[in-house]
C-alpha cells in the first residue's frame, strides 16, 4: 500500500521542529525512525498532512553520562541504545528490553524515544522505563519541562507529550541492580502478550527492593506495585513465586486475538516470578 | 516533490520524489533496482531489506526522502557484476533458497548479521534473521548458509569471492 | 530400475542449482518488475463486509481524479465481468453459484471486488478509490458451518436455497459390521483450521495487447500458465490461440497460485478493452483476504478395533468449508484426502461422507497437500488415541496394522493400489536417529518428578498420493482436465540441448533437476542443457505444477522424450558410421560401434548432421528433436516416519520443539539436495499449522488475522533444525522410480507435533489439543483436563 500524500519537513533543531509542528497544525506528525508510523501510513490508518522529521536533531541523538544518571536522546535508535556501553553499564534493563523490540533491521531504524512517545501498551520499552524511574524532557511552545515516568504514560498511545510538543530526551538514574526483561510472545517477531521488566536490589541473598514494570497488562505499561512490596525480604524461589501472585492486581488486561484477559493475568504472575528470579539470581 | 540524492550500489542518483514514496518503491520504480522486492505492508517479512549507511533496514519502512544523502546497498550491489559475495556463495552451496523471493532481504540481513557478529552460533543466526520470513526452506538451509558464509569470510577476504 | 540410474550420471547427485545465480544477484524477473510503456495500473475497491447488498455504487467520482483512465463497477463492465471458473463439479447435483469477478448487487466475503480504477500510476489508482461512492446494506454473515446447514440460516447464495454445496459419499466395505465386531470404538472431532498460503511473492499480473496482432500476452505470478491460458480463453472469449501466458520468476505458490483469479480475468479483459497494458500487484493486505485459503474442515472420525489393537474399520464425516464461492478445484480438495484416510493401515471397511458448505469467507482451495494433510492429521491423531484407549505403545499399534513391505502391491480399503512401500525400513531408521528409548526414559523421569516442563514424543507414519494422475481416474472423479505431462527435447546444431517442459516451477528447482534427468540419458553435461518452461509461447503444452506432480509425471515425459531423441539420433549415427543401428551402443553421449570404439559419433555431431541434412538416411526428417506426452499409469505413494520431541511448559502452555527427525521415502531421488530442501520447507509449514497459524474470523465474517502481524508464520527463531533421512523404495509405476516430494513434509509433520503435545500431557488427562496449539490453547486445555476453569 501507499500512504496518502503529505508534506515533509526535515528539521535540525528543536526550535525548528516546534515551529514546523505549529505551522502544520493538528494533522502534523513527528517522524524520526518511522518504524511504528510507516506501517500505519501504508495501511492508511493515519493520514497526516505534514511529517516533521526529527531524526537529524543533534540534541536528540546519543547517550551521555550526567553523573547520577544517563540521558538518552529521543531519536537514538534501538540498536544505538542497546549497544551503548553507558546503557549496558547503568541501565542494563533498558538494553535488555530494547533487544527484544521487533527485529534487527527495525532496531537499526526505530528509535527508543519514539517507542516511548508512541506508548503502545504492547511495546517493550515503556515497562522498562517505568521500572527504571525514567524522567522525560519534553519541549513545547512554552519551553521545556521534565515529567516523571509515573506521569508520562496516560492512556492507549497517549503520553504527556502534547500535539505541539516533542520528546527531546529521557534520563535514567544509574542502576546497578540485577535486571531482566522477559517477553512472552507467540513468535519471535510478534508483540508481547505479556512482558515483565524487573530490577531487583539483592543484598546478602535477600531482596531489599524491587521495581517491576508490566507490558500489555493495561492501557499503558504499569508498575506491579503490590508485587514490589511483597518482594521486600524475599529470599527463596517460593517467596518470589508468592509475591508474584499479585502481578495482576490492579491491572486492566484486555482480550485480543492472541490472549484473553484471564490468561494474560495468569501469565503476568508466572512471568513476573521468572523475571524476578532471573534478575535476582534467587 | 522533494529533491534527493542517494548513492545506490556505488552509483549516485538524483531525483524528485513525492515525500510519501517509500525507499523500496523509489529503488524499484524510479531507478530500476528491481532486485529488492516488496513482500508485505506491515514491515514483517523483510524481503525489502537493504543496507542503509551500512546497516540493515527494511526499505518499505523508510521514506525515500529520508534516504537523502545516504548510501544504500542492495542485493544487486553486494558483489561487482558477476562476482559472488561469500554470503551469496554460501546460499548457493547450502541450498539456502528455493523460490528466491525472500532471498534479497535474507542475504542482506545475513550480511549485516555477520558484520556485527562474524562467528555466530546457530541460535544467534536464527535470532539475527527473525525479521526475515521465508516460506520455502523452513530456514534449515538458510541457517546452514549463514554459518558457512561465516566460515568463508573468516578464511580470508579472497576466499569465496568467486 | 532403469540402467540409467545405476550408471555414473548426473542423476542422484546433489548438484547445486542453476536457478540460484540470478536469484542471488537480484537479477530477477518477477511479474511486478515488468514496466511496459503506457501501462495503466489497476486498484480494486474491495468489500469491507462479509455479506451485504450493494445499495449504491457510483464510480464517476473516480474518473475526475488525476491520472485516472477508467473506472468500473459490475454494471459498467457488463460482458467483460467474467466469471471465475470451477473445474471440479464433484457430484451431479453440486450447487455451483456464479462467481463474477466484480460483485453484482451483493458481496459475499470481505475482500470481494466491488469496483476497479485504472490510472497511470499505482498511487493515483489507489488514491482515486476514495472517490467511489458505495453503500451497503449489511446482511447476516454465515460463518459457522454447522449453523450454515441448519434450516433458517442466512444464505450465502439465495438462488440455490441452501448453504450445502454438495454431499459426497464413498462407502467401502461394511463399516457398521466392523463396528459391531469391535471391542473398542474411539471417536473424535478434529478441527483442521483454515490456513492462508502466504507465499512470499504477492500475486501480480500484467496483460498487454501485442501491437497489431490480436495477441494478448499475460504475465502472471501463477503456478499454472498452461491451464490459465485455457481458462482465460473460456472465460474471456478471447481465442485461445491469441493468448500467451507467461509465468516469469514466481515467488512460491504452495497451491495458492494454482488458480484462475478474478484479478487475472479483469486485467486480461481490461487490457483488451483499453488497448494498452494493464497491471495489478496485490498488497499483502489484499493477499490475506483475496488469495484463496486452505484446509478449514471439521472432521468427525471414528475408528473401530479389537482390544488387542487390530483396526477393523474407519468412519469419516467431514464438513468442508468452501467459503463464499467455488474456485478452480474448491469442491475437490476434500476428495483428494478421501482416498487417504485409511493411509498405511489395513482394515475391513471405510465409510466417507463429506458435505461442502458455503460461508461468507474467502474461498478455500488447494494449499500444500490439499486434502491429504487433513486426512493424515485425522488418521494419525485417531491412531494415537486408539493406542491410548487400549493401552498400547502407539508405534506398536501402527506396526500391527500397517501394510508390510512384502504385501505390496496392496489394494487399500479405499480402492487405491499402492505399488511399493517399506514402512518398516523408514521407521527403523527414524527411530535410530531419534533416540526414541532415551527420550521415553526422560519423559518418564519428568513425569515422576512433576516437572513443570513435560516432554512429549509425537509420531506420524504417513503416506500420501502424488502425481495427479491417470487422466481416466481424474475423469471418473469428474475433474475436467487430464493428468498428463509433456516434454520436447531438442538437440541444437551446436550440441546444446533444450528441454521444453510443461511443468511450471516456482522454487522447486526444475531447471536443475530436469537437466539432470536429460543429462543422464543424453550424456550431455548439465550445464549444456537449457530447460524452457512456464511460457505458453515457448513451451506450448503442459499441465503445470501442483500436487507433487512435476517430477512424478513430468519427469517421465522428460525421460521418454530424451530416450526417443536418442533413438532418432541412433538411426542418423548408424547411417553416418555405415553400420546398422543395432550395432551401436550409446555411451556418455556418444554412439560407438560395438567392438570398435574408434568408430563413434557424439550426439552433438549427430545434431549437426540433422541440421545440415546433407546426408540423412532415407525417411529421416531433418532436425533432431523428440517429444513425449505421458499419462501416468497410476498415482505414486511416498511415505515416511516423522518423530518429534517437544517440551511443553505446563505453567504457560508454551511448546518448544526440541528435536525433529524424519525419514522420507520418495523413491528415486534425482537431486537429494533439492529433496531435502523440499522436506524442510514442508515440515516447517506443517509445524506452523500445528503451532502458529490459523485464519481467525469474527462472527461478522471479518478476517482478524489479516496481516503478517497477526497471521503468524514462523521465523528462523521459531523453528529448530531438522534431522532428515531417507529410504529409497522406487515406485514401480513410474519409470524413473520417483514418487514426488513437494507436499510430503507438510502432510506428515502436523500430526507429529500435536501427537507430541498430547503425549506430553496425557497423564494430566489431556486427550486432544486444538490447532494452532498456541500457548493459551495449551494452557486452557491443561486447565480443563485438571477440572479447573474454562
Amino acid at each position: 500500500m501507499i500512504p496518502v500524500e503529505f508534506d515533509y519537513v526535515k528539521v535540525t533543531s528543536i526550535e525548528q521542529a516546534l515551529a514546523a509542528l505549529k505551522s502544520g497544525g493538528e494533522d502534523s506528525k513527528i517522524i524520526s525512525g518511522g518504524q511504528s508510523l510507516l506501517p500505519v501510513l501504508r495501511l492508511r490508518m493515519a493520514e497526516p498532512s505534514v511529517l516533521v522529521d526529527c531524526g537529524g536533531i543533534d540534541e536528540m541523538l546519543g547517550v551521555r553520562d550526567d553523573g547520577d544518571s544517563i540521558t538518552i536522546g529521543a531519536a537514538t535508535t534501538h540498536h544505538g541504545v542497546m549497544s551503548n556501553p553507558l546503557v549496558q553499564k547503568h541501565a542494563l534493563l533498558l538494553a535488555q528490553a530494547t533487544a527484544t523490540v521487533a527485529d534487527p533491521a527495525i532496531r537499526h531504524r526505530g528509535t527508543t524515544g519514539g517507542a516511548l512517545a508512541h506508548a503502545d501498551p504492547a511495546g517493550d520499552i515503556p515497562a522498562a522505563a517505568l521500572a527504571l524511574d525514567t524522567s522525560f524532557v519534553i519541549a513545547g511552545p512554552g519551553g521545556r519541562r521534565t515529567v516523571a515516568a509515573k506521569d508520562f504514560f496516560l492512556d492507549y498511545f497517549t503520553t504527556a507529550v502534547g500535539p505541539d510538543e516533542i520528546l527531546v530526551s529521557f534520563s535514567i538514574p544509574k542502576c546497578d541492580w540485577g535486571s531482566n526483561y522477559s517477553k512472552f510472545n507467540r513468535t519471535a517477531q510478534a508483540w508481547a502478550i505479556v512482558g515483565v521488566a524487573a530490577v531487583v536490589n539483592v543484598q546478602g541473598g535477600v531482596i531489599k527492593e524491587a521495581r517491576i514494570g508490566l507490558t500489555n497488562m493495561a492501557p499503558t505499561a504499569v508498575r506491579a506495585s503490590t508485587v514490589e512490596a511483597a518482594l521486600v525480604g524475599a529470599a527463596s524461589p517460593a517467596d518470589i513465586t508468592a509475591a508474584a501472585m499479585h502481578a495482576a492486581d490492579g491491572t486492566r488486561a484486555t482480550s485480543d486475538l492472541h490472549a484473553k484477559a484471564d490468561y494474560r493475568e495468569h501469565l503476568a504472575r508466572v512471568i513476573t516470578a521468572r523475571a524476578v528470579r532471573a534478575a535476582s539470581g534467587i | 516533490m522533494a529533491h534527493i540524492s542517494v548513492t545506490v550500489d556505488g552509483t549516485s542518483y538524483q531525483g524528485e520524489v513525492e515525500p510519501r514514496k517509500l525507499l523500496v518503491h523509489w529503488l524499484r520504480e524510479d531507478i530500476g533496482r528491481v532486485g529488492t522486492v516488496v513482500g508485505c505492508d506491515t514491515s514483517n517479512c523483510g524481503a525489502c531489506t537493504v543496507l542503509l549507511n551500512g546497516r540493515s533496514v527494511k526499505s518499505c519502512s523508510v521514506l525515500a526522502v529520508q534516504a537523502d544523502g545516504c548510501e544504500v546497498t542492495t542485493i544487486q550491489g553486494l558483489a561487482d557484476g558477476n562476482d559472488w559475495h561469500p554470503v551469496q556463495t554460501a546460499f548457493k552451496e547450502c541450498h539456502g533458497l528455493q523460490c528466491g523471493y525472500c532471498t534479497p532481504g535474507m542475504v542482506m540481513a545475513a550480511v549485516d548479521l555477520l558484520s556485527e557478529n562474524p562467528t555466530p552460533s546457530e541460535s544467534e543466526i536464527r535470532e539475527g534473521l527473525e525479521g526475515n520470513l521465508c516460506r520455502c526452506t523452513g530456514y534449515h538451509n538458510i541457517v546452514k548458509s549463514v554459518a558457512y558464509a561465516a566460515d568463508l569470510m573468516s578464511a580470508g577476504p579472497t576466499k569465496g569471492a568467486k | 530400475m532403469t540402467a540409467a540410474l545405476e550408471t555414473d550420471t548426473a542423476l542422484g547427485k546433489p548438484i547445486r542449482r542453476k536457478e540460484d545465480a540470478h536469484l542471488l544477484h537480484g537479477q530477477t524477473n518477477w511479474t511486478d518488475n515488468i514496466q511496459l510503456p503506457g501501462t495503466v495500473h489497476m486498484a480494486i475497491l474491495r468489500s469491507p463486509m462479509a455479506h451485504a447488498k450493494i445499495t449504491k455504487l457510483d464510480v464517476s467520482g473516480a474518473l475526475k481524479q488525476p491520472g485516472v483512465v477508467a473506472a468500473y463497477g459490475a454494471k459498467e463492465l457488463g460482458d467483460l465481468n467474467g466469471g471465475v471458473p470451477c473445474v471440479w463439479p464433484v457430484t451431479d447435483d453440486i450447487k455451483m453459484p456464479a462467481f463474477p469477478a466484480l460483485a453484482i448487487d451483493k458481496v459475499r466475503q470481505v475482500g470481494d471486488c466491488v469496483a476497479v480504477v485504472l490510472a497511470t500510476s499505482v498511487a493515483a489508482a489507489v488514491d482515486a478509490l476514495d472517490s467511489i461512492v458505495v453503500s451497503y446494506d449489511q446482511l447476516p454473515a454465515v460463518t459457522d458451518m454447522e449453523a450454515a446447514l441448519e434450516s433458517g440460516s442466512a444464505l450465502v447464495h439465495d438462488e440455490i436455497e441452501t448453504n450445502a454445496c454438495y454431499v459426497y459419499k464413498m462407502p467401502c466395505g461394511d463399516y457398521e459390521a466392523s463396528r459391531a465386531k469391535a471391542d473398542v470404538v474411539v471417536a473424535r472431532r478434529f478441527i483442521n483450521q483454515r490456513l492462508i498460503p502466504t507465499f512470499m511473492e504477492p500475486r501480480s499480473v500484467v496483460a498487454a495487447p501485442m501491437g497489431m496482432s490480436d495477441e494478448i500476452t499475460i504475465w502472471s505470478s501463477t503456478q499454472i500458465p498452461h491451464v490459465l491460458r485455457v481458462l482465460l480463453a473460456l472465460v474471456t472469449g478471447i481465442p485461445e490461440n491469441n493468448l500467451r501466458v507467461v509465468a516469469p520468476d514466481v515467488g512460491g505458490g504452495f497451491g495458492g497460485k494454482l488458480q484462475c483469479y478474478r484479478e487475472e480475468i479483469l486485467v486480461t479483459n481490461l487490457a483488451k478493452k483499453l488497448g494498452r497494458p494493464v497491471k495489478w500487484t496485490e498488497t499483502r493486505s489484499e493477499n490475506m483476504v483475496a488469495t484463496h485459503h486452505g484446509r478449514d474442515q471439521i472432521q468427525d472420525i471414528e475408528i473401530a478395533a479389537t482390544k488387542d489393537g487390530k483396526i477393523l474399520g474407519l468412519k469419516v464425516t467431514l464438513l468442508a468449508n468452501m467459503g463464499a464461492y467455488l474456485q478452480i478445484i474448491t469442491p475437490g480438495v476434500p476428495l483428494l484426502g478421501m482416498f487417504m484416510y485409511p493411509a498405511i493401515y489395513k482394515m475391513d471397511s471405510y465409510d466417507f461422507t463429506c458435505t461442502g458448505v458455503f460461508t461468507n469467507k474467502t474461498p478455500t482451495d488447494a494449499y500444500r497437500g490439499a486434502g491429504r494433510p487433513e486426512s493424515t492429521y485425522a488418521i494419525e491423531r485417531i491412531v494415537d488415541e486408539l493406542a491410548a484407549e487400549i493401552g498400547m505403545e502407539p508405534m506398536e499399534l501402527r506396526k500391527k496394522n500397517w501394510i508390510k513391505h512384502e504385501e505390496f502391491p496392496f489394494t487399500t480399503v479405499a480402492g487405491l493400489t499402492y505399488d511399493t512401500g517399506n514402512y518398516e525400513a523408514a521407521t527403523e531408521k527414524a527411530l535410530a536417529m531419534f533416540d526414541y528409548d532415551g527420550l521415553r526414559a526422560e519423559q518418564a523421569q519428568r513425569r515422576a518428578a512433576g516437572d513443570p516442563v513435560q516432554l512429549g514424543i509425537g509420531i506420524s507414519t504417513f503416506t500420501e498420493m502424488c502425481g495427479l494422475a491417470p487422466s481416466r481416474t481424474l475423469g471418473a472423479l469428474k475433474y475436467v482436465a487430464g493428468g498428463w505431462e509433456h516434454c520436447t527435447v531438442r538437440a541444437l546444431p551446436t550440441g546444446k540441448i533444450e528441454v521444453v517442459t510443461g511443468t511450471s516451477p516456482h522454487g522447486q528447482g526444475h531447471e536443475t533437476a530436469w537437466s539432470q534427468i536429460a543429462s543422464s540419458i543424453l550424456g550431455v553435461p548439465v550445464e549444456d542443457i537449457e530447460v524452457i518452461h512456464s511460457d505458453t509461447g515457448r513451451a506450448p503444452y503442459g499441465m503445470d505444477t501442483y500436487g507433487s506432480r512435476s517430477l512424478a509425471v513430468g519427469g517421465q515425459a522428460i525421460k521418454a522424450a530424451s530416450e526417443r531423441l536418442v533413438e532418432k539420433a541412433r538411426v542418423i549415427a548408424a547411417h553416418q558410421l555405415e553400420c546398422s543401428a543395432s550395432d551401436l551402443e550409446f555411451v556418455n553421449g556418444s554412439f560407438q560401434v560395438k567392438g570398435d570404439p574408434s568408430k563413434s559419433q557424439a550426439l552433438g555431431a549427430v545434431a549437426f548432421e540433422a541440421f545440415t541434412a546433407h546426408n540423412l538416411p532415407p525417411g529421416v526428417e531433418p532436425t533432431l528433436q523428440a517429444e513425449a506426452t505421458i499419462d501416468p499409469e497410476d498415482f505414486s505413494y511416498p511415505h515416511g516416519t516423522h518423530l518429534a520431541a517437544l517440551e511443553v511448559d505446563t505453567e504457560t502452555g508454551q511448546v518448544k520443539l526440541r528435536k525433529y527427525v524424519c525419514v522420507d521415502d520418495v523413491g528415486m531421488q534425482v537431486n537429494p539436495m533439492i529433496v531435502e530442501g523440499q522436506v524442510h520447507g514442508g515440515v516447517a509449514q506443517g509445524i506452523a499449522q500445528a503451532l502458529f497459524e490459523g485464519a481467525e474470523y469474527d462472527d461478522d465474517g471479518n478476517l482478524l488475522t489479516a496481516s503478517l502481524a497477526d497471521y503468524l508464520i514462523p521465523s528462523a527463531a521459531d523453528l529448530p533444525s531438522f534431522e532428515t533421512g531417507s529410504t529409497v523404495t522406487p515406485s514401480t509405476t513410474h519409470p524413473l522410480g520417483t514418487k514426488g516430494v513437494g507436499e510430503a513434509g507438510a502432510i506428515a509433520s502436523t500430526p507429529a507435533i500435536i501427537n507430541g503435545i498430547v503425549d506430553a500431557l496425557r497423564h494430566l488427562g489431556v486427550t486432544d489439543v486444538a490447532m494452532p496449539a498456541s500457548p493459551q490453547t495449551v494452557w486452557r486445555t491443561i486447565q480443563a483436563a485438571k477440572g479447573g476453569a474454562k
